[in-house]
């Protein structure tokens, strides 16, 4: 019981992340009509605010290190930690909440940038062209981030404070042995927040009311006087900041590379395959269905049935999804069916 | 006295018989030799011939999952072939006995070299080391660091008749049933990591253990399994699961929930590079390294380290056991000459990657100048049972039955108290050759012709 519990909450944890990439896929994709592959690499971006965060409050001076006798070796010492001590490691210890305030700002702006710098010219071209254009862009944005960071995965730990686990078994009354990383269940958390706001901007708000009548009929609203161009350009960078956000959040449960975009990216668009191109509900069921799926697929006796089933259920699922409901789950009647 | 008169006569004399035999023999015995060389300069790929300069290719991951251990390597290559050819301080040249080498190339060759990148695949380093060879005209060339990139490059190696010298490859089967006349290798491997940990591991966490493996599903992975298997189910340790998973997994936690109440109170991850940093991390997320099974305090190996790796993992690396094939903190003056120069040159010390590289370059150099040729047979056969020192793993020997190194292996812990910012591996036991020497039949395959 306790071993599908935390199963359980690895599936929601992993889906979390594929549900709040493949809505913003989603959105983009519902508004725009483009196929974003440069999406994980949003995610991967945000990852990395975190990391140039940690990195801003970690500059250092340069300190010989005496220790090292054989060459000339400097070790460094945070500015923040000579000046203010204790406080100032604090500050540190907090680089990954820290980032999200920054982050925000930065991703719309990257978001926006990048819409109206490149997305905008390929709204009426093949899809095809959108796809090549956009992993192109993904593959850019890969090589800088290696460039400037390299190719390891940076350490980028969550505060001292949630660093540990909770006692998931003692809430559910199934005893000490069950542990939960404190920041993951943050994560599921943050994710549910982040997934209930977009609905919550998109349906209970005029501007959202007016973006999802330009998604199912972009000429009407045009006719009504409506710059709905402005608007999805708005949403495009929203899309930004729900990836970046949630690559932020992720830091501390994968320390980040620059190729982690492209892990989620893969995965992201199977999730909106199974869930319905174009429906944000679609791809937030899909994603998480899947990451529990897949995170109970790993289990050992799951495995000792059907060996290397982990590696393959997603894509398994994606097939039979395809052949017995070509557009998804609760995807609409018509959309990329043809 | 007659016939000695008429001998007389004809010129003949004993002393001139016995002159004129001797210079025929040595003449016999020299001559075809002389023939052979020429003979060598026809037949093999890129003969050098009469030129100033010979080529060495280093093919390492420039891009992927091993990029940064790649440009470490590919340091050391650079600082090889400086030294190789008189430049900077000379490093491990001044401590490696017995060498050839003059410091002015190699038979009077200066050195040269291209790169290429192997992007962890093995289809790219076999592209990759093709070119090399084709277009680049390489004598010999190197590089790691996957085990299944290197055996790919292995058996090319042996396709061109163009030497490998293996970069970091752990894999039993690189000198096991995939190894190759054309290819040798510096590092240990799995069974030698197995064989220096397990009494080290009897007497820190002592014979009644119950552990749990995660596997990266790939040949170095099974291989190391297998190897620390053998050991600690010899030292009495039960095995509860082997568990694959798949390479570049990047979240683990799904593999690693199930080892929470499997009952083990070991886990052993045969994971390296990025997975083991982010299994290893994930590990201790889910309070692995606090908890306590079967009344004993749960404890995490590492059976292969690296300082590149401790840095990645950061705090968690502290007190995990595992081996390495070398550390900058050792003080012999092989390693110290090493650590200096290449100190003096990038501002850290050198990773054991770079250690196994720049050895293999220094090594291939050094036995081209005892054959007194580029000839490969004649290379291969000056690094077969070759015997050096002062390289920093003690005396070491390039075994010829299967051109695997045997020296000391060294088991380290993460250090829980650094003293500096590269103090990240505290060296526990410096576990002798004799101690990790296996006979070579136990892995099978076949090292195929000197003549290709």
């Amino acid at each position: 019981m306790d071993v599908i519990l935390l199963q359980l909450l690895n599936g929601l944890d992993k889906g979390g992340a594929y549900a709040l990439i493949a809505l913003g896929l989603t959105i983009i994709f519902g508004t725009l009509g483009v196929v974003n592959f440069a999406h994980g690499a949003l995610f991967m971006l945000g990852a990395f605010c975190a990391v140039s965060v940690q990195a801003l409050l970690t500059i250092s001076k340069k300190v010989k290190d005496e220790s090292i006798t054989f060459f000339d070796a400097y070790k460094e010492v945070p500015y923040l930690e000579a000046w203010w001590g204790d406080t100032g490691s604090m500050i540190i210890d907090y680089a990954v909440p820290l980032s999200i305030v920054i982050a925000i700002p930065l991703m719309l702006l990257l978001g926006l940038g990048m819409e109206r710098g490149l997305i905008r010219y390929f709204y009426k071209r093949p899809h095809a062209e959108q796809i090549l254009v956009t992993f192109g862009l993904a593959i850019v944005i890969q090589e800088l981030i290696k460039a400037q960071f390299g190719a390891n995965p940076i350490p980028t730990p969550a505060p001292e404070v949630i660093a540990g686990s909770a006692n998931v078994g003692l809430w559910v009354g199934l005893g000490e042995s069950v542990v939960y990383p404190w920041w993951r269940l943050i994560y599921l958390a943050f994710a549910g927040v982040i997934i209930a706001a977009a609905f919550a901007f998109l349906n209970l708000t005029t501007y959202g009311m007016v973006v999802r009548a330009g998604m199912a009929d972009r000429e009407t609203v045009g006719l009504l006087g409506i710059n709905i161009q402005r608007r999805f350009t708005i949403v495009f960078g929203m899309a930004a900041v729900i990836a970046g956000l949630a690559g932020v959040m992720y830091t501390p449960i994968l320390p980040p590379d620059y190729h982690m975009g492209m892990d989620f990216l893969v995965l992201s668009f199977v999730v909106v395959v199974v869930g319905g191109m174009g429906s944000l509900g679609g791809a937030v069921l899909a994603g998480f269905l899947l990451g529990i799926l897949q995170s109970f697929a790993s289990m050992n006796e799951v495995k000792s049935i059907f060996p290397g089933i982990d590696q393959i259920i997603i894509y398994l699922i994606a097939v039979v999804i395809l052949l017995i409901r070509p557009r998804g789950l609760l995807g609409r009647k018509g959309v990329m069916e043809t | 006295m007659t016939s000695f008169d008429d001998s007389k006569t004809r010129g003949l004399t004993r002393r001139g018989v016995l002159k004129a035999g001797t210079a025929l023999g040595a003449g016999a015995v020299i001559t075809p030799s002389f023939f052979v060389r020429n003979a060598w300069a026809e037949e093999f790929r890129n003969n050098p011939g009469n030129a100033s300069s010979v080529k060495f290719g280093f093919n390492v991951p420039q891009t992927g999952a091993y990029a940064d251990e790649g440009a470490d390597e590919l340091r050391a290559y650079k600082l090889a072939v400086k030294h190789i050819n008189g430049e900077g301080d000379g490093g491990m040249m001044n401590t490696m006995q017995p060498l050839a080498l003059k410091g002015d190339g190699i038979l009077g060759k200066k050195v040269e070299y291209v790169t290429g990148d192997t992007q962890t695949k093995s289809d790219a380093a076999r592209a990759s080391a093709k070119r090399m060879i084709e277009k680049d005209g390489v004598i010999m060339y190197s590089g790691g660091s996957s085990s299944g990139v290197a055996i790919a490059q292995q058996s090319l190696a042996q396709e061109m008749g163009v030497i490998f010298m293996n970069g970091l490859t752990h894999s039993n089967d690189t000198t096991g049933k995939d190894k190759r006349r054309y290819g040798f290798r510096h590092f240990f491997n799995a069974y030698m990591s197995g064989a220096a940990l397990g009494p080290v591991l009897k007497e820190t966490m002592g014979t009644d253990r119950r552990a749990y493996h995660l596997t990266a599903d790939y040949t170095w992975g099974w291989t190391q399994e297998e190897s620390i298997k053998n050991t600690t189910e010899a030292l009495g340790w039960q095995t509860v699961n082997a568990v694959k998973t798949p390479l570049g997994a990047g979240d683990f936690s799904q593999y690693i929930t199930p080892v929470l109440n499997s009952g083990a109170d070991v886990l052993i991850l045969n994971h390296y590079g990025k997975d083991m940093i982010n299994s290893l991390t994930q590990a201790v997320q889910f309070g692995l390294r606090d908890k306590q099974v079967n009344g004993k305090d749960f404890q995490i190996i590492v059976p292969l380290y690296s300082r590149l790796m401790a840095q990645g993992a950061g705090e968690n690396i502290k007190g995990i056991y595992g081996t390495t094939n070398w550390n900058w903190s050792l003080t012999d003056a092989g390693s110290q000459a090493f650590v200096k120069s290449f100190g003096q040159e990038y501002g850290f010390p050198p990773s054991q990657a770079a250690h196994t590289c720049y050895v293999q370059t220094i090594l291939y150099a050094d036995a081209c100048a005892r054959a007194g040729t580029f000839y490969p047979p004649e290379v291969i056969k000056a690094l077969e049972d070759f015997e050096f020192d002062g390289m920093g793993n003690g005396k070491t020997l390039y075994r010829g039955a299967d051109h695997q190194c045997f020296k000391d292996v060294l088991v380290v812990r993460g250090n829980e108290n650094p003293t500096s910012q590269f103090d990240l591996l505290e060296v526990v036991k410096q576990v002798p050759a004799s101690q990790v020497t296996y006979d070579p039949s136990i892995f099978g395959g076949e090292l195929g012709p000197y003549k290709v």
